[in-house]
C-alpha cells in the first residue's frame, strides 16, 4: 500500500489548513465526540435556518491528519445543502469507509466527489477508520441534538 | 554481551513486516519473546501437560513442582523473603486490583486517602477509583514536574492522617522517569503507610530488590519481561496476604467446605483460585532464565547506551520533542512532532517496518498534565540494536517528507 493513497494531497492541505475552523455564531445544534484510544477530539457547531438548510457548520478541535482532514471536508460537502441531504451525504460517506459502498448521492458535484473519495485509502488501515469516522458520527450527534459526548469507543 | 546472538534467540526476528525487517520499539507495551518460552510451551502441551495441585497422577506431580520452581525463580528474581510471597495472578492489572479489593475492604472508610502520582497508567489508577465511588475515598495526585519526575517534598505535604496506602509506578511507560521508590517509602514508613509499586515497565529493565526497596506490594506482568502472557506477579509482604481477606473464590483456595463454613488455604494458594496459566507460568521460568543469562547488569548497560544513542540522534532531526527529561531515565522514549500527529507518525513508520505506539498509552491524567493530546512512543527491549535506532529516525524523515516539513 502506497503512503500516498492515504496521505493524499487533498488531505495533507485540508489537514494543515482545515476549512470552517473555529465556532460559528448563532449555532442552532452542537455535539462532541472524543476518541479516547487516541485522544482526538472535535465540536461541531451547526446552524440551521428556518428552512432547515445548513447555514453553516463549524469544528473545533485537535487530531490527526486523517481526523481533521476528515472534518474539513465534512463541513465543505454539507454545508448549504438541505439537512435532509446532509444526512445523506453523512451515511453515503460511512458506508464508503465501513462498507466499502460506492457514493450514491446526486447531491455532489465532482469536485466534491473527489473530496470525499479521497478519504477513501483509510478502509485500508483499519485502526484509522476511527479517526476518519469521528467528526461525522459528531455532526449526527449534533442533529439529533444528542446530549451525550460521541465516544468512538462506544459507536460501532 | 553479544546482541546478535540475543537478536537470533527470537524467532519474530526473522519475520518481515511490510517487506522490511522487523523493527521492534514498542516492548513498554509488551516484549517479544525467546525461543526458549516457546519451546517450553509447547514442550509442556505436548509431553507433560497436567492441571496442577489436584492429582496425584506423574504429570500433575510434574507440573506442580515446575509450576513451584518458577515461584521460587520469582521470588530470587526480586529477591523476596520466600515464596510464598509470589501470587500469580493474570496480568499486573489484576495483581493491584487484588490490593485495591482486599486491602480496601478492610482499611478503607469514608474520607481515607490514597496517595497516588501524575505518572500512573490506568491500572494503578482504575482500581483505587473503585474505592473512591464504593467507599467514598479521596484520591491524591502527587504532582510531576516538566522534567517528568515526582515532586518528592509535594508528595511528602500531601501526606496526612487519612492517608491509607501510597500506589506508586517504579517507571514511567511515558517518561522513562526511574521513580525513587526507596525515598518514597522511607517518607511512607515513618507514618506506617503501606506502599505499593508498579514495576510493569522495571521488571524488565532495571534490578528488582523489594528487600531493599522495603515495599509492601509490587507488581508487574510476565508479558513484558520476555514471558507469555496471561501471566501477573504480585509481590506482597506475608504479614499482608496472611491478614488480608481472599480476592476470588473457588477451587484450589479453600482448605475445608462444609455447608455452613468454609476455611481458606493458606499463602501463596489462598490467592490462587481456579485453574492457573499451568503452561505460561512454567514458561515464564524461561524468561527469567533468559534475563539471568544476559545478566541484569549487562541489560541496564546495553539499554542506557541505546537510549542515550537513540535520544541525541531523535533530537537532531527538526521539530522532533522529547517527552520529559527526568534525572534517571529508561529506554522508554516519547516524543511529539510539530506539524505531524503521533498517529500519522506510527502509521508512516509502519510502512517502513518499525513498530512504536502512538496515543496516550493509559495515561489520560499525565497528557492533561503535559497538555499533549498525544504521544508518539518507541521503547526499548535487550534486543534493540543502533542500526533499529537508524531505521526509526530515517522513518521519522519519511513522516517529514510525507507531510512536506520543512
Amino acid at each position: 500500500m502506497d503512503l500516498k493513497q492515504l496521505y493524499q494531497d487533498i488531505i495533507l492541505e485540508h489537514g494543515k489548513s482545515p476549512r470552517n475552523f473555529g465556532k460559528c455564531e448563532k449555532y442552532t445544534h452542537e455535539a462532541k465526540g472524543h476518541n479516547p484510544l487516541c485522544g482526538d477530539q472535535v465540536h461541531v457547531y451547526l446552524k440551521l435556518n428556518n428552512e432547515k438548510n445548513v447555514d453553516n457548520v463549524t469544528f473545533e478541535g485537535s487530531g490527526c491528519a486523517i481526523s481533521i482532514a476528515s472534518t474539513s471536508i465534512m463541513t465543505e460537502l454539507v454545508k448549504g445543502k438541505s439537512l435532509e441531504v446532509a444526512k445523506k451525504i453523512v451515511i453515503d460517506f460511512l458506508n464508503m469507509i465501513k462498507n466499502t459502498q460506492e457514493i450514491k448521492s446526486n447531491d455532489l458535484d465532482e469536485d466534491q466527489k473527489i473530496k470525499i473519495m479521497s478519504l477513501s485509502g483509510v478502509k485500508q488501515y483499519p485502526m484509522r477508520v476511527k479517526c476518519a469516522t469521528l467528526a461525522w458520527h459528531t455532526l449526527t450527534s449534533a442533529i439529533n441534538r444528542k446530549k451525550e459526548e460521541v465516544n468512538t469507543e462506544v459507536i460501532d | 554481551m553479544d546482541i546478535n546472538l540475543i537478536k537470533s534467540q527470537f524467532p519474530i526476528f526473522t519475520k518481515r513486516i511490510k517487506g522490511k525487517p522487523l523493527v521492534y520499539l514498542d516492548s513498554s507495551n509488551s516484549s517479544q519473546k525467546p525461543i526458549s518460552v516457546l519451546n517450553s510451551l509447547d514442550y509442556f502441551y505436548r509431553n507433560k501437560f497436567s492441571n496442577i495441585g489436584r492429582s496425584i497422577h506423574s504429570l500433575a506431580v510434574n507440573a506442580t513442582n515446575k509450576f513451584d520452581e518458577t515461584r521460587i525463580s520469582v521470588k530470587n528474581f526480586i529477591n523476596a523473603y520466600s515464596k510464598d510471597e509470589i501470587i500469580f495472578t493474570k496480568n499486573a492489572t489484576e495483581s493491584i486490583n487484588l490490593v485495591a479489593s482486599t486491602f480496601g475492604q478492610e482499611n478503607i472508610k469514608k474520607g481515607d486517602e490514597i496517595l497516588i502520582t501524575e505518572l500512573e497508567h490506568h491500572s494503578n489508577y482504575v482500581p483505587w477509583h473503585y474505592l473512591r465511588e464504593q467507599k467514598g475515598a479521596i484520591i491524591k495526585f502527587a504532582p510531576i514536574n516538566e522534567d517528568g519526575d515526582i515532586i518528592i517534598s509535594k508528595l511528602r505535604d500531601l501526606i496526612t492522617s487519612k492517608t491509607k496506602i501510597i500506589a506508586v509506578t517504579h517507571l514511567s511507560n511515558v517518561t522513562g522517569t526511574i521513580v525513587p521508590i526507596k525515598e518514597i517509602v522511607e517518607i511512607a514508613r515513618k507514618k506506617n503507610i503501606p506502599v505499593l509499586v508498579d514495576g510493569c515497565q522495571s521488571a524488565p529493565h532495571i534490578k528488582i530488590d523489594v528487600k531493599d526497596l522495603d515495599c509492601d506490594f509490587y507488581a508487574f506482568s510476565a508479558h513484558k519481561v520476555y514471558g507469555p502472557t496471561g501471566v501477573g506477579l504480585l509481590y506482597a509482604k506475608k504479614k499482608w496476604l496472611e491478614k488480608l481477606p481472599p480476592y476470588i473464590g473457588g477451587g484450589g483456595m479453600i482448605n475445608e467446605v462444609y455447608k455452613d463454613k468454609i476455611t481458606y488455604a493458606s499463602i501463596p494458594e489462598k490467592y490462587e483460585a481456579g485453574t492457573m496459566p499451568t503452561a505460561e507460568v512454567i514458561a515464564f521460568n524461561e524468561s527469567i532464565k533468559f534475563m539471568e543469562s544476559i545478566g541484569i547488569q549487562n541489560i541496564i548497560k546495553h539499554e542506557k547506551e541505546l537510549t542515550n544513542y537513540a535520544l541525541e540522534k531523535l533530537k537532531k532531526i527538526n521539530s522532533v520533542k522529547i517527552i520529559g527529561n527526568p534525572i534517571n531515565k529508561a529506554g522508554v522514549i516519547s516524543f511529539v512532532i510539530k506539524g505531524i500527529h503521533p498517529h500519522d507518525i506510527s502509521t508512516i513508520v509502519d510502512e517502513e517496518g518499525v513498530a512504536i505506539r502512538a496515543g496516550q498509552h493509559c495515561c489520560q491524567i499525565l497528557h492533561d498534565r503535559l497538555n499533549l493530546p498525544a504521544t508518539a512512543r518507541a521503547s526499548i527491549g535487550v534486543y534493540n540494536t543502533k542500526e533499529d535506532i537508524d531505521i526509526l529516525c530515517k522513518a521519522i524523515e519519511n513522516c517529514r517528507k510525507v507531510f512536506e516539513l520543512k
